[in-house]
């Protein structure tokens, strides 16, 4: 069958083709740093955005029409709901249709996107501008939105990650606070566990890496983990907090009956954005999440009392209860972008009027990331809320370092947790040695 | 030697010389050949201006990238082997995706080949109702990979899924599928099993067009059902198995939404825009070869990386194409 030969060996190349010509059609698109567009002359401005939920998209459309009254000239396009990955191939190809302004919620990009000039500086603007977003900024997010040296984004609103808790079960087990130090915590949670055959009835808190908000850089926030060296090389393994916080994650673990058992468990858990949330459900006592989970919470109308309070942090470090992990949605303007004037106007707009932060953190319940917004009469006096705010100013607050190679370390380092967390890798020292391996491998290639 | 044999080109030695007559014919020819190879050219254009746009270039520039430092933002630049390097020695993906790949390629296409011919078997043989279990057996297939994955991440749940709940009532073990390395793949086997419509219609049509006499003859012959297949089925379709197979391999090598959609929703990290997810959970089982081409050209911007791992899945579906065509020309000329 001389046919079918030829036919399939075209359905071969054919087939081994497209993975690389997928590659080759993405080698295309230039970086124009210059701006030259007169941002008083009319235009129509695109706009990228990741929110979905319909408050969400609501609250950012109300801004937009906002900065449109007070900028006649500029119309916005905005197109919501963008994934990173989504993103990246629209600042790589450009074209007519590509977006002039970016948000993300990966903060963990910034590197990436600085350091291969996606988005484009922003210093020029800013000090054009005559802000210093130093001064301007919560310092953890003017930090987190830069990458050596070059600022690429600024903060649009920012998460801070605390714990929120049952407090009908925290009644009932007869907990009056919620736990401030670690072995205090751990504590907690075997009370309010409750098992139910070879699974529970309820779980006081769910450690597991995966799923959720249990990630390393949540969790290594409180224990100060610093990730990276001086000289810019992986350092878990040198770095004890990072030995803390996988010894104690993993004693927890153990403790409330090993990994099989828990993510049996997780697997029929609703899923985080969902109303069947194990927190909304019941199913978990303590959550570890962002201040969006009390928005989320109430929307959801519970039927049990909840409350919110900073991580409990290792005993060691008593004395810096109430820091947190930060992040939060960045702000660009596309390198390929033809209207950068104009998009500044915007990207001022969204991320330094007063009134538009403020009002913007009170729709969509996320924290403010300037100073003056913080300080305003007008943002939200919510207590849940406000517990999460507050969690935000500590100055013990961090964020994980930005790196050229985006939030690969981080990713690495969450593997590592997970072979950890199931005993896959008992010699924890070896493990994080091959993890800085690992990361000083990636980002010398990367870089 | 006669004026006529001098005439027409003959020399004294006996060689012929190209005479002006003989020329003149050649000068034709040779035209006549141009204008024939201009004219295929011609009805060639369009596959060639394909050819040349989306496989030649590509292909070149594939091999060409897989050299440099590229991001895709700024200009590449030439960094030698270090791609290559990196791949082949110091990447965490790529050696775990091609073993994965191995194994689906063995298992999962040897299995669906099995179970389509096996089903089709089945329903040819079946007198009343094989209207219904056809489409029952090809409706599946039309589910999209998503949901079609899903609903299998759902159905195969450790705690809730109702699969394991039958076999704790059976008092069976109960695997943590999607879950656990070791059932990862089995479980993505099981759905390509079930999606195993397209597979089925083909070996069915090809199972109806084996001639009944030759059955006939067999069973004068003697032959039980188990020779009427050996000697008998499997000769006469053996085209269609070796097109499945091909067409399997190449499939699998290109596998991409199902064991993503899996290991997405088994992590638990599905929706958050903000969440960044690399393929492959739990432990690496369900990478395959293109997730780590878009998670290093996509994700990681390292286009050069990217089309080392796309320059090996070339490789490697040209090998194992080369080797099945070769296997297949051997058995039909043992055939013939």
């Amino acid at each position: 069958m001389p046919g079918t030969r030829r036919k399939t060996t075209a359905v071969a190349l054919a087939a081994a083709a497209s993975s690389i010509a997928l590659l080759a059609t993405a080698c295309t698109g230039s970086n124009d740093a210059g701006a030259t567009d007169d941002p008083k002359a009319k235009t129509t401005l695109t706009f990228w955005h990741g929110w979905s939920a319909p408050s969400e998209v609501e609250a950012i459309a109300e801004n937009i029409k906002s900065f449109e009254a007070k900028h006649p000239n500029i119309t916005v396009n905005v197109v919501k709901g963008i994934t990173d990955d989504k993103l990246n191939q629209a600042l790589r190809t450009g074209g007519s249709n590509a977006p002039d302004v970016v948000s993300s919620f990966t903060t963990d990009n910034v590197g990436r996107f600085c350091a291969s000039k996606a988005l484009a500086d922003l210093k020029p603007f800013l000090d054009a501008s005559g802000i210093d977003p130093e001064k301007t900024f919560l310092p953890q997010m003017a930090k987190y939105t830069q990458h050596d040296g070059t600022r690429c984004t600024v903060p649009l609103l920012g998460d801070a990650y605390g714990l929120y808790y049952n407090k009908d079960a925290f009644e009932e087990a007869g907990i009056t606070a919620p736990p401030k130090t670690l072995s205090e915590f751990d504590a907690v949670v075997k009370k309010l566990t409750k098992t139910k055959g070879d699974g529970f009835e309820r779980l006081g808190f769910m450690p597991l890496f995966v799923g959720y908000e249990t990630t390393v850089e949540h969790y290594g926030a409180g224990f100060g983990v610093t990730y990276l060296g001086p000289d810019g090389k992986s350092n878990t393994a040198q770095d004890p907090a990072v030995k803390a916080l996988f010894t104690w994650q993993k004693k927890l673990v153990d403790e409330l009956g090993g990994f099989q058992k828990l993510n049996k468990f997780r697997t029929a858990l609703g899923d985080e954005w969902g109303p069947k949330h194990p927190f909304h459900t019941g199913q978990v006592a303590m959550q570890l999440d962002g201040e969006w989970r009390g928005k989320m919470a109430s929307d959801a109308k519970l039927p049990f009392e909840i409350g919110a309070a900073p991580f409990p942090v290792p005993d060691a470090q008593a004395a810096d209860y109430g820091k947190g992990y930060l992040s939060g949605t960045i702000l660009g303007i596309a390198g390929t972008s033809e209207k950068k004037n104009a998009a500044w106007e915007l990207v001022k707009y969204l991320s330094t009027d007063t009134d538009a932060v403020v009002s913007f953190a009170n729709a969509i319940h996320n924290v403010p990331s300037t100073v003056e917004a913080l300080n305003s009469p007008k943002l939200s006096d919510d207590p849940l809320y406000r517990t999460f705010v507050d969690i935000a100013q500590h100055p013990k607050s961090t964020h994980a370092p930005s790196s050229v190679n985006g939030g690969a370390f981080l990713l690495t380092l969450q593997d590592s947790g997970l072979a950890h967390e199931k005993g896959a890798e008992k010699d924890l020292d070896a493990l994080l040695r091959k993890n800085d391996e690992q990361v000083d491998k990636d980002n010398e290639q990367a870089g | 030697m006669t004026t006529a044999q001098v005439s027409s080109g003959q020399t004294p030695s006996g060689r012929l010389s190209p005479g002006p007559r003989a020329k003149r014919t050649g000068g034709a020819r040779r035209a006549e050949r141009t204008r024939r190879a201009l004219r295929t050219l011609g009805f060639l254009s369009p596959w060639l201006v394909g050819f040349s746009v989306f496989f030649a270039y590509p292909l070149i520039s594939t091999v060409y990238f897989s050299f440099m430092k590229y991001d895709g933002f700024t200009a590449p630049t030439w960094v030698g082997l270090r791609n290559w390097v990196y791949v082949l020695q110091d990447s965490p993906f790529f050696w775990p995706s091609l073993r994965n790949m191995l194994w689906l390629v063995l298992v999962m296409v040897t299995c669906r080949v099995v179970f389509g011919l096996g089903i089709g078997l089945l329903i040819t043989k079946v007198k009343a109702g094989a209207g219904l279990f056809r489409t029952l057996f090809y409706l599946p297939y039309l589910a999209p990979p998503v949901a079609a994955t899903m609903a299998f991440v759902f159905l195969l749940n450790p705690g809730t899924g109702p699969v394991n709940t039958i076999l704790g009532a059976l008092g069976l073990p109960e695997p943590d599928w999607f879950s656990s390395a070791s059932w990862s793949k089995p479980s993505l086997t099981l759905l390509a099993l079930w999606c195993i419509g397209d597979l089925m219609v083909i070996f069915m049509a090809s199972l109806l067009d084996v001639p009944k006499e030759q059955y006939e003859a067999a069973e004068l012959d003697g032959a039980g059902p188990w020779q009427r297949f050996r000697y008998v089925t499997l000769p006469n379709i053996s085209p269609i198995v070796l097109f499945a197979v091909i067409t399997g391999v190449i499939a699998t090598m290109q596998y991409y939404t199902e064991p993503l959609v899996a290991a997405k929703v088994a992590s638990g990290v599905i929706g958050g825009s903000g969440q960044t997810f690399e393929p492959g959970y739990p432990d690496k089982s369900t990478l395959t070869v293109p997730h780590v081409i878009y998670n290093l050209g996509f994700q990681r911007f390292d286009t050069g990386a990217a089309c080392v791992v796309a320059i090996v899945l070339f490789v490697l579906a040209m090998i194992f194409t080369g080797f099945l065509m070769r296997r297949r020309s051997g058995f039909m000329a043992a055939e013939d």
